[in-house]
């Protein structure tokens, strides 16, 4: 079949390649999103801009083989600027038959599909729903398909190591990854780099994965079945220096940078939550940072542990997912009236209740809106990718501490886990958040008022071991400006108002809305979080074509820009693409009496960019 | 900043403008009275000092407290306190706390405070009634006990604060008495004094929907026989005339008569310092009617502290990982330069 008949000089054509997408997946114990991260961060140090998704199930390890068990890891990586880790995929590794099963749907026609051809048995194919083994049918005959012996091939590459089977064969991801890197034309040193500092305590492990993952890369360069690789370039990201970076670490760093430019300590209260516990994990690493990690013994201790040292003057955080958010109600409203500022991360996971605990959905921001009882306002944020986490983390903290207000950030199991390029900003020039604490008072000062506001509304945070200055807060109604508990009934109105105001002032303090093409037109599309994206990629398809369509992709949820309502009425028509069932089109048509459209999808996945495409160019007829 | 002397302050300083808003009788004014009182005795600074309550009739305490306070939500004033203790060693930190508060719906936090030894001082008045709901039972109600929401009598098993306590290896627990003032005082300070978690069980009178709840042991003619002061060192001797005492019949207590036979020392001896918990769960399980019930300090033993253990990490960290620098962290690890 190749051309090429002297074996030692097997010269291969290198295809370049604007952007390709490549899946790993296999079963949960396979270790795909090792696989996955090592190729993305591989491509990231290669100079690609990439997208990647994580996607796995919900059990640590379900049934080996079986369809629920399939773990995958997708990364798009393009020498131009990328914004979703790709809807079909160009080359597909499936590890077993229900890897294959699950994910072969996905691969585009023509498409590369690497299978390990040892995991192809009986017992395998059938607990795939397998009638007859498709390597020896003509049912992939639309793929060109690579049939490649890992199990074995890698037990081979590691003889003679005294290992034992399971641990020979738990190497073979690493051949997968090898053949990858091949095919892509990566370089295998930072895998190498990373292998020898992982394993560093187990001599033979390291040693079994560097020769599987170099057998992988030989059998690809070697074998006669591989007739060409590709290469693509470097992206034109902004210069910079970058790292690759998942959101939750995103956030992570971004909190404990939060802290250092206000010069607090920070204080975590949290509780154990997928998809959030990442960054729990993360903030734990890093006490030599005046980080203080407590994981409490509920979600509720979390955030009322989290206030407790709000009102003691430091950095509050409290960190969860949807439920766990449920769970804070109380005390969230509770930090609303005591007007600390606090910040609430919620990392989005499908609901309601246990739901989908793996997968992504933004169904939580009336939640975040709504979610407590009587008037309680909160302002709420939200990311857009995984490195936007690390700027919305400092923009929230910025926000709590000059308005006095706890704050929800939101972000999703599709950010959290997901990665990208950051480029690395000098902690020099980020601005620091200027905070003040009023000073001690004398028995002859006129007597401190705790509720005594600013211009914006903001009451003074006088943290306990200022003399003079001793109040009490608490969840009763507040006399205005004394802070003492008071029963009147138009002071109650006049304090429910003047929150509500103090958080509605928000809207002056940050950015106007801004759009992604011109300022109006036929269709306007609006969006928030996770699904950024996959809006700014079909928009800008679409404008590629001559259409008149523009993007707003909002940050700020509560209160909205204060030029929003100015937008949307500039446009014949507003969509609002969601992942839930029209949340934020409520709230904007609630706001702004303006006749959106939503595009809803609550599957656990996120929008492909097509979707976003067809449904727009439905609104553009 | 000049050396001059700290004002003394009387405990009538300690207090707030704000009109108290218990019911006439209430125990709880003696037990504000008593803090107050101790505060002064100790010449604690107002502004270091820090009352958390959750919520309930107990926990209004903060409003009449005139140092910082938190009224927080009901049940979880452990985990504030617990927040607040972490990041601010400096202040001492009281929770404020009554049997539903604590008990109920703060059970688990309750629970985790005490394991976790926090140096906190916890307060819990027990009334064993819901008193700000207007009288249902509560968890330390008796079992029959006849209120509102159980009209045919309360079919729970009551819960007993100082074995829970105990069980949860509190490092100090004791128990007082509110009108028992001068007790409670020393009890009091004797709690603030104790460096770890301090857990006080107050038993106290709601005098509208509990009264009388505590009477055998505060009516001068029964209290002499139906409580036991504990002393450390000293043998457990209770009775008007000081001639009845508790002795170990095996693994259990028994009340006897001295005279005839029996000495002091064949009683129990108060041991406070033991770090086994058994003899100090032991006197929590002694109760009314069948035994004179123990007041005074249980258990009093040194323990590491948690709030001193999460910022000890932190100073390790940093001896360990070297002044903390945020760009070089950013730039650790695999990075690339786009030109």
């Amino acid at each position: 079949m190749s051309t090429t008949t002297d074996e030692t000089t097997v010269v291969k054509e290198i295809q370049p390649l604007e952007e390709a997408t490549v899946r790993f997946c296999g079963d949960s114990g396979d270790g795909m999103q090792l696989a996955g991260t090592q190729f993305s961060n591989t491509s990231a140090l290669a100079g690609n801009d990439i997208a990647t998704f994580p996607d796995f199930p919900a059990e640590i390890r379900a049934p080996r083989g079986t369809l629920a068990g399939v773990s995958g890891f997708q990364i798009h990586f393009a020498s131009h600027d990328i914004f979703t880790p790709g809807e079909t995929v160009d080359a597909l590794v499936a590890m077993n038959p229900a890897a294959l099963k699950t994910n072969l749907g996905d691969l585009k026609k023509n498409g590369v599909l690497i299978l390990n051809s040892n995991a192809f048995d009986k017992k395998a194919l059938g607990q795939a729903g397998y009638e007859s083994n498709p390597i020896e049918d003509d049912s992939l005959s639309g793929y060109q398909v690579f049939s490649v012996p890992m199990t074995s091939m890698t037990r081979g590459a590691v003889d003679g190591l005294d290992l034992s089977v399971k641990e020979a064969d738990r190497c073979r991801n690493f051949f997968a990854m090898g053949l990858v890197f091949w095919l892509y034309g990566r370089s295998m040193e930072p895998t190498l780099r990373f292998i020898e500092a992982k394993f560093s305590k187990l001599p033979a492990i390291a040693e079994a994965n560097r020769r599987a993952l170099k057998a992988g890369y030989n059998f690809g360069e070697t074998t006669d079945a591989f007739r060409s690789s590709y290469s693509v370039e470097k992206a034109k990201l902004p210069p910079g220096k970058y790292r690759n970076m998942t959101g939750n670490q995103a956030l992570a760093w971004g909190l404990i940078s939060a802290a250092q430019l206000s010069d607090k300590k920070l204080f975590l209260g949290s509780y154990p939550i997928t998809p959030a516990s990442d960054i729990l994990h993360e903030l734990s690493k890093y006490k030599n940072y005046n980080v203080l990690t407590f994981q409490a013994e509920d979600e509720i201790a979390a955030v009322c542990a989290a206030i407790g040292a709000a009102y003691g003057g430091e950095m509050a955080l409290t960190t969860t997912s949807g439920p766990g958010m449920a769970l804070k109600g109380e005390a969230m409203g509770l930090a609303m009236m005591l007007e600390l500022p606090l910040v609430i991360v919620d990392v989005q996971r499908g609901g309601p209740s246990t739901g989908l605990p793996t997968k992504t959905e933004q169904a939580d921001l009336l939640q975040a809106m709504f979610g407590r009882n009587g008037e309680s306002p909160l302002p709420i944020i939200a990311a857009r990718s995984p490195a936007d986490c690390f700027d919305v983390a400092i923009e929230a903290w910025r926000i709590a501490t000059r308005f006095m207000t706890p704050i929800v950030i939101l972000t999703d199991g599709y950010i959290a886990n997901g990665s990208e390029p950051w480029r690395i900003p000098n902690m020099a020039d980020l601005p620091k958040i200027e905070v003040t604490h009023p000073g001690p008072r004398s028995e002859d000062d006129p007597p401190f008022l705790a509720y005594q506001r600013n211009e914006e509304l903001a009451r003074p945070w006088a943290i306990p071991g200022t003399p003079g200055l001793m109040h009490r807060v608490g969840g009763l109604e507040k006399q205005d400006g004394t802070g003492n508990v008071s029963y009147d009934p138009q002071n109650h109105h006049h304090m429910v108002l003047t929150r509500a105001k103090k958080v509605a002032n928000i809207a002056e303090a940050v950015p106007p809305q801004e759009v992604m093409g011109a300022e109006s037109g036929k269709v306007l599309v609006v969006s928030w979080g996770g699904t950024y994206g996959s809006c700014r990629t079909a928009v800008a398809r679409l404008q590629a074509q001559g259409q008149s369509v523009s993007h707003a992709h909002l940050r700020y949820l509560n209160p909205f820009p204060r030029n929003l309502g100015q937008l949307l009425g500039s446009f014949d028509k507003v969509l609002v693409p969601e992942l839930n069932l029209g949340q934020l089109r409520m709230l904007l048509r609630d706001k702004y009496l303006v006749d959106a459209v939503g595009l809803n999808k609550v599957q656990g996945k996120p929008f492909t960019t097509t979707e976003i495409a067809e449904k727009i160019e439905s609104m553009l007829m | 900043m000049a050396s001059a002397e700290l004002p003394v302050l009387k405990p009538a300083d300690y207090g707030t403008d704000q009109d108290v808003r218990w019911c006439p009788g209430c125990g709880d004014y003696s037990i504000l009275a008593q803090m107050k009182k101790v505060m002064s005795n100790l010449n604690m600074s107002r502004e270091d000092t820090v009352f958390v309550s959750g919520i309930g009739c107990s926990s209004r305490f903060p409003y009449y407290m005139n140092t910082y306070g938190m009224h927080s939500v009901h049940g979880r004033a452990p985990a504030f306190a617990t927040g607040l203790k972490s990041s601010r060693q400096d202040l001492t930190v009281f929770v404020i706390t009554g049997d539903g508060d604590a008990l109920s719906i703060g059970g688990n936090h309750l629970m985790h405070v005490l394991r976790r030894n926090v140096n906190l001082n916890i307060i819990l008045f027990n009334n064993r009634i819901y008193g700000l709901t207007k009288g249902q039972y509560s968890p330390t109600s008796e079992k029959g006990k006849i209120t509102k929401s159980t009209p045919m009598g309360a079919i729970d098993n009551p819960i007993h604060p100082l074995s829970v306590a105990i069980s949860c290896e509190a490092t100090f627990v004791a128990r007082s008495i509110d009108v028992y003032i001068k007790h409670l005082a020393d009890t009091l300070e004797r709690a603030v004094a104790h460096k770890g978690v301090s857990f006080v069980e107050v038993y106290q009178n709601c005098n509208v929907f509990n009264d009388g709840a505590y009477k055998w042991a505060t009516d001068k003619d029964t209290k002499a026989d139906t409580v036991l002061e504990l002393e450390h060192g000293k043998p457990l001797i209770f009775g008007k005339d000081r001639d009845k005492g508790i002795r170990l019949n095996g693994m259990t207590p028994e009340v006897v008569e001295l005279g005839k036979g029996i000495s002091e020392d064949d009683l129990l001896f108060h041991d406070e310092k033991t770090n086994d918990p058994t003899l100090a769960y032991l006197l929590t399980r002694m109760s009314h009617p069948e035994f004179p019930e123990p007041i005074g300090v249980l258990r009093d033993v040194d323990a590491p502290c948690y709030d001193d253990a999460i910022n000890y990490q932190v100073q390790q960290a940093k001896q360990s990982r070297g002044e903390a620098s945020l760009d070089k962290l950013f730039n650790s690890g695999d990075t690339w330069v786009v030109e």
